[in-house]
């Protein structure tokens, strides 16, 4: 969408600056970890200071949402075309949930950092990390854009592969820097694209001047989802997610899950429905169907893993789907001519980019936090920590409803959002949209309640019931730093539960600026009420929910503590005919996840339980065992790999060839080229 | 074109009648079945380039061409030829051509290598004088015959001549276009002699380790297939 600003040269404002200052600082601040990192103050002194630089940056990148668009042109890169540099309203809100998630995730470093055992291998790279990301949301030329792009994936890869001596993290790191690699190749090809139409003008100006039209634009949309969509975990392209999140110390964790597939979020968004023109009315349709298909694989893989932070990844997998669906929405709404609708949808998958970084971010805090207690991140091993680490507990309860989408936290309001827009869909004109929409709204209302599910499953696992290891038992709470920034997150997943009016409102200079239209503003509705489309449609008041739970909880104690017996009776409970029970006993996370894995995973991703019976009389005790398997594994990535062993097995030969031969292959290059050149008219 | 005492259709046709024995010379090497024999045709081939040579000079009134000329007759038609003769005899090589390709597919061969530049270079530069694309198109069937000769040849002698007559037809390329410095056409020369050089000094070493200069027994002695 080509704004009037564009015509007259974009100048230098307050908050651009502080964007600048910000990642030269965090550039300065790397190589301060180099030097400082095996030194006790290098830790305080490179968290700190990130923690500073990221709260600066991202309180100023708050302000320059409401600001009109700002820019510069630094001599640097490539010369004669130097590097561009933009603060629009998108990369102003993206710019603030990174450096505000940087920063919790720094303030959590502060205390979480203690515990690692090789510090130069993570101080360095984290401030890079967060530079990086920084630097591709203020990039304004495809140079800029690809190299901040692959400066954040190799920083976030050095980082996954910090650990590398625990088992896996190396084959992880592997997989990572394949698929970033894989990544940025197909956005190098689509900004390639979109620099053909400009007449090879590398500034996104130019490409927003001359759209590609045709197949270029098409080419273009599946391009950015493949590039894009492989950093953010769109499936097939996911596998390397639930790899390379946990493999990562668990504020890095948080940030990569929290934060960087928001910035791939960016990438798609800035160019597809920034760079690519007015959209075509089928391009809604792929993007609707891998947000789909993503948010319900992702929280049945969820559902299977017994590592928290595993859960955690996969889940991010579902959280990145229901974003794209809301991304498909705006381009099908866009395309077929209501702006209202594609604004309504658009404000919901920005807000619920927001909400994923913060309730993704503080539930890494505290997987975090519970590897800590207890140095295990198997849910079968955990159990009770509710009682050793109540602030803890309390903190992932929040984090846990509030990703189940339950009101009044904020995962139901950008959710409830989204669905508002799928309940527009019978407006569309298309036959092919008008069907499609409901049926991805069914996969994620499908997909939210399975997310419930996994997330009951994790709570209750890992915090409620008895401790199921001599760990978990012993557990205690962790240090201030890290208390301190789940708290901070848990109170913006609370207030942007309770006020979503107004983070609504604060977000739609950045839909106006792709969409053309905004949602009609929420300030002036009473109440605090949120009005997506019109009072007698629909309104949610998150206050009187919150109320309304909170007065009847209140009830509830009162009536139990006030007209309870106070008589107390200690007897031994009903132990079900077993005597001594024992921990292990307990419902477990595999027992909690095997009616949904028969019913789902048995076809889809061949789920197997074997059970192993010892004969009679032998002493050994009878194992359950449970498999399942990634489609996305099965069928795309082992048999591809599979071919380019073999195509490699075969060029191996040519290793081996005589001079002559050697002599000949150039030859007869030579001639088929002259050919070539003699036949072509 | 410039004004000569001759008229400018005789500096076409001269020019046209050296290059075409670039040509012929290089089918005549195809043709040897004997190594002395096949150094003398280089050498002719030399004395061939340098009159080309010579005669661009004259055509295009760029005298440093003489020297381009009298670098060609020299080294190629005189030094390297002489120098080879010797080696064949030091080293006592084995004096027949051993082919891979009979001589007569490779004739063959090189007739429609031959069509080929023709119609490239005939097709690719219609905005040039006719000289100058006369000169190319012989000039990439030199460099194609001269390539043939390597991928066909069993013995490094007749590999390194053809190497040699290969790197003929670039002179020839290079002098027929108009204004190419000098310094370019001598560094040419002096990388052809160095190239000589070296593969001299191979070809004695190969020989010390493995009693041939047949390079199959390289591939041999590497653990590849022959």
């Amino acid at each position: 969408m080509s704004e009037a600003a564009f015509a007259t040269r974009l100048l230098l404002n307050g908050q651009l600056l502080v964007a600048l200052v910000a990642v030269v600082a965090l550039l300065a601040l790397g190589l301060l970890g180099v030097a400082m990192a095996s030194r006790p103050a290098g830790r305080s002194l490179i968290y700190g200071g990130a923690l500073a630089v990221t709260l600066v940056a991202g309180l100023s990148a708050l302000t320059a949402i409401a600001a009109p668009p700002a820019g510069i042109v630094l001599p640097l890169g490539i010369p004669w075309i130097g590097a561009h540099l933009r603060l629009d309203a998108l990369s102003a809100f993206f710019l603030a949930v990174v450096n505000l998630g940087g920063a919790a995730a720094s303030l959590y470093g502060l205390g979480y950092g203690r515990h690692d055992h090789a510090p130069a291998r993570v101080l360095p790279f984290f401030p890079a990390f967060l530079a990086g990301m920084n630097m591709v949301l203020l990039a304004d030329d495809a140079y800029t854009f690809l190299l901040s792009w692959e400066f954040m994936s190799l920083a976030s890869w050095a980082l996954v592969v910090a650990h590398d001596k625990e088992a896996g993290n190396v084959r992880a790191g592997l997989v990572y820097i394949l698929m970033a690699s894989f990544g940025t190749l197909a956005l190098m090809l689509a900004f390639g694209l979109l620099a053909a139409g400009s007449g090879g003008g590398y500034a996104f100006d130019a490409m927003r001047e001359a759209p590609p039209v045709g197949i270029a634009a098409a080419l273009v949309l599946a391009l950015a989802m493949l590039g894009a969509g492989s950093k953010a975990g769109l499936v097939p392209l996911h596998v390397w997610l639930p790899l390379a999140h946990p493999a990562a110390p668990s504020h890095v964790s948080a940030l990569m899950s929290g934060v960087m597939t928001k910035v791939a979020v960016y990438g798609f968004i800035r160019i597809v429905l920034d760079l690519s023109g007015p959209p075509d009315w089928w391009w809604g349709i792929p993007v609707l169907a891998a947000g789909g298909v993503a948010a319900v694989i992702g929280v049945l893989q969820a559902l299977l893993q017994n590592d928290i932070k595993r859960v955690l990844a996969y889940s991010t997998i579902e959280n990145i789907g229901l974003v794209f669906v809301g991304l498909g929405l705006a381009l099908a709404f866009s395309a077929n001519g209501f702006p209202a609708a594609a604004a309504l949808a658009l404000t919901a998958a920005l807000f619920h980019v927001l909400n994923h970084a913060a309730m993704k971010s503080l539930l890494f805090f505290g997987a975090g936090a519970v590897l800590t207690a207890t140095g295990t991140r198997q849910m079968e091993d955990l159990g009770g920590l509710i009682h050793r680490m109540p602030v803890t507990s309390a903190v992932m309860l929040i984090g846990c409803a509030a990703i189940s989408a339950l009101p009044p936290l904020n995962g139901f309001a950008s959710e409830w959002l989204v669905f508002q827009a799928v309940l527009l869909s019978p407006d569309l004109p298309a036959w092919g949209l008008r069907l499609m929409v409901p049926a991805v709204g069914a996969l994620m209302a499908l997909a939210a309640a399975l997310a419930a599910a996994c997330f009951v499953r994790l709570y209750g696992i890992a915090f409620l019931g008895r401790a199921r290891s001599p760990n978990a038992a012993e557990a205690h709470e962790v240090d201030a730093f890290s208390r301190a920034a789940m708290i901070a997150l848990a109170a913006v997943c609370v207030g942007a539960g309770l006020l979503p009016g107004l983070f609504i409102d604060a977000l739609q200079p950045a839909v106006a600026g792709l969409i053309g239209e905004t949602m009609p503003s929420q300030r002036s509705v009473a109440w605090l009420s949120i009005i997506p489309v019109a009072e007698s449609r629909s309104s949610y008041n998150a206050l009187l929910v919150f109320g309304f739970s909170a007065v009847s909880a209140l009830i509830a104690a009162v009536v139990i503590h006030r007209f309870a017996s106070r008589a107390v009776r200690r007897a031994p409970p009903w132990d079900c005919g077993f005597p001594n029970a024992s921990p292990l006993a307990q419902y477990s996370a595999a027992s909690f996840a095997q009616p949904i894995r028969r019913v789902f995973a048995r076809g889809l991703f061949a789920a197997r339980e074997t059970v192993e019976m010892p004969p009679p009389g032998a002493l050994t005790p009878a194992r359950i065992s449970t498999s399942a398997r990634d489609p996305a594994w099965a069928f795309l990535f082992l048999p591809l790999t599979a071919a380019v062993g073999a195509v490699a097995e075969r060029a191996n030969k040519l290793q081996y060839l005589t001079i002559r031969q050697y002599l000949g292959l150039v030859f007869s290059a030579l001639v088929l080229l002259l050919l070539v050149l003699a036949l072509w008219t | 074109m410039i004004e000569h005492a001759i008229t400018p259709n005789l500096v076409f046709d001269v020019a046209h009648l050296f290059a075409g024995a670039l040509v012929l010379i290089s089918f005549l090497m195809l043709y040897q079945d004997r190594l002395y024999a096949l150094l003398n045709v280089f050498a002719l081939q030399a004395v061939a380039l340098a009159l080309a040579v010579a005669w661009q000079a004259y055509a295009q009134d760029a005298p440093h061409l003489y020297l381009t000329a009298f670098i060609a007759l020299v080294f190629k038609a005189l030094v390297i030829p002489v120098a080879l003769h010797r080696m064949v005899a030091r080293l006592g090589i084995h004096r027949e051509v051993e082919t891979v390709v009979a001589t007569g597919p490779t004739m063959l061969a090189g007739i429609a290598l031959v069509a080929l530049s023709m119609v490239v270079m005939l097709k690719a530069t219609p905005a040039a004088d006719a000289l100058a694309r006369e000169d190319l198109a012989f000039a990439l069937s030199v460099v194609l015959l001269g390539l043939l000769m390597m991928v066909t040849r069993r013995n490094a002698v007749s590999q390194v001549v053809g190497f040699m007559s290969l790197e003929n037809g670039l002179i020839l390329a290079a002098t027929g276009a108009r204004g190419m410095p000098l310094v370019v056409e001598i560094s040419v020369a002096f990388s052809v002699l160095i190239a000589f050089i070296v593969i001299g000094i191979f070809l004695f070493r190969i020989r010390e380790r493995f009693d041939t200069v047949d390079v199959d027994a390289l591939d041999r002695f590497r653990g590849g297939r022959a």
